[in-house]
């Protein structure tokens, strides 16, 4: 930056003069353990925060499909927490988890929950109820009901939502830096904290971006190994 | 919770409302920046939503746009433009935003005229309407349900991320949230807390109020509307919202 523009009316600062460039090949390298042990806490805050929801969306989903009633304060509470936006969840959970990931990871879960629990319920929703009669009729019990004939025929939307879920919450993963547990966050924040250090950003910010890229191509070879029937209809 | 407690004396101090930076300065600044990135937004996503729907193409871009987008941290687009040349400041978050509240906007009013019947829109031709009247007249209410959607999800998610500004020196309500928890007053942080979800919610119920008011065809009161279909048969129109 020349020093008639510099933001401070004429006067190059050494912040300014200094060279900051938008990615440096040798801060990754220089940086690559901690950027790694980021990377870890990030990767491992997003795969459990996927796995409880979805532990925890199935039972709901499953119980809002059997009665109407249900289904409506499932997906009506659903709606109140997917707007409540991140950095105030976390904040309100901060009182009762303090310092340690588990804030991150609660707050996570809750998000991923509500994304899993209307695309399972859209999965399950979708199976035809004669399909279901015609296994009841066939003598299958409840669970072998939904072991044969709902997950296969609901295995596409479920997959969607799992990827749906997963690439929102690497993303979300990041405001976690509230709490100093925002996995990659930590960079974009330590390099904003760091005199504005692009280097650090971009890396945190790119490292995010790819995680997710990673993760939806993974799900997506997941679902073609889990329904392999799928192709042969597409061949 | 005693941190609960200390939250509602903060907010109950009128003090805290009315000062300098208080919490009516920053819900001023967090709305002015928030409407400014939407309007911002819709300027550039309508006209192009437009042009691909009516046309039918672009669709594979649209989807690509609004899949990709959700795996961009919003705090990291936040903290790009804030150490960019513009500065950081409520430029940069409202540049920030714009990005973040185009893809929705852009998606649903791609889907919803996409998905006009093109028999109708042949019909109106038939009948001597030019080609901007049918946009105007047939096009644009048969997509306005779509397009509110897009617009409202933008906007929850533009209100939402507006606090996180704070995190890099930003303003808006994140400011109290992020002072409270740097100076250990963590009924402050509640406070913002609250004040920023309660915000979130009434954004929503606002749009959505919006959305039937502007929606041609009988009015059914949102809240009262019978469920003809079973309740989440229809999964979101396109799954471009994300928390933030």
């Amino acid at each position: 930056m020349s020093a008639g523009s510099s933001p401070s009316g004429g006067v190059t600062l050494a912040v300014d003069a200094a060279p900051n460039p938008w990615f440096d090949p040798s801060y990754v390298i220089d940086n690559w353990d901690t950027i790694l042990r980021y990377l870890t806490e990030h990767v491992r805050l997003t795969v459990s925060a996927v796995v409880l929801g979805a532990l925890i969306a199935l039972p709901l989903a499953l119980l809002a499909r059997r009665s109407r009633f249900l289904a409506g304060p499932v997906l009506g509470l659903s709606t109140v927490i997917y707007t409540i936006p991140s950095l105030a969840m976390f904040a309100f959970i901060f009182p009762f988890t303090g310092l340690s990931s588990n804030t991150v990871l609660i707050g996570l879960v809750a998000y991923s929950l509500v994304i899993l629990v209307r695309n399972f319920l859209a999965g399950l929703q979708g199976v035809p109820d004669d399909v279901r009669e015609a296994g009841r009729a066939m003598g299958y019990g409840n669970l072998r009901l939904f072991w044969q004939i709902d997950l296969p025929l609901a295995l596409p939307a479920f997959m969607a939502g799992l990827r749906i879920a997963t690439v929102s919450t690497v993303a979300l993963t990041t405001v976690g830096v509230l709490v100093g547990h925002g996995g990659l966050g930590q960079l974009i924040t330590g390099g904003f904290n760091a005199n504005f250090y692009r280097a650090e950003i971009v890396t945190g910010a790119l490292g995010c971006v790819l995680l997710a890229l990673v993760a939806d191509v993974l799900l997506a070879g997941v679902e073609r190994l889990l329904t392999p029937w799928a192709r042969l209809v597409r061949a | 919770m005693n941190a609960f407690g200390d939250a509602w004396i903060y907010l109950n101090d009128p003090f805290n409302w009315t000062r300098d930076n208080g919490i009516l300065d920053l819900l001023v600044q967090h709305l002015t920046i928030s409407a400014v990135a939407v309007l911002a937004a819709l300027l550039f996503a309508l006209p192009l939503g437009i042009a691909l729907g009516t046309s039918g193409r672009g669709g594979g871009v649209v989807v690509v746009l609004s899949n990709v987008s959700r795996a961009i941290p919003t705090l990291a687009l936040l903290t790009l433009f804030a150490v960019s040349p513009i500065g950081f400041g409520p430029r940069a978050t409202t540049i920030a935003l714009a990005v973040f509240a185009f893809p929705p906007i852009l998606t649903n009013t791609f889907v919803g005229f996409r998905g006009v019947d093109a028999d109708v829109r042949e019909a109106a031709r038939a009948m001597g309407l030019s080609r901007g009247q049918v946009i105007r007249r047939v096009d644009l209410p048969l997509a306005l349900p779509l397009v509110m959607t897009g617009v409202r999800t933008s906007a929850v998610q533009v209100v939402a991320t507006a606090s996180l500004a704070a995190l890099v020196a930003g303003g808006g309500l994140g400011r109290i949230v992020a002072l409270g928890f740097g100076q250990q007053d963590y009924g402050q942080m509640i406070a913002g807390a609250i004040l920023i979800a309660a915000l979130a919610l009434l954004t929503e119920l606002a749009l959505v109020l919006v959305t039937w008011a502007v929606t041609p065809g009988p009015r059914v009161f949102p809240f009262l509307r019978p469920r003809t279909r079973p309740v989440g048969t229809e999964p979101e129109p396109v799954a471009a919202g994300m928390p933030l």
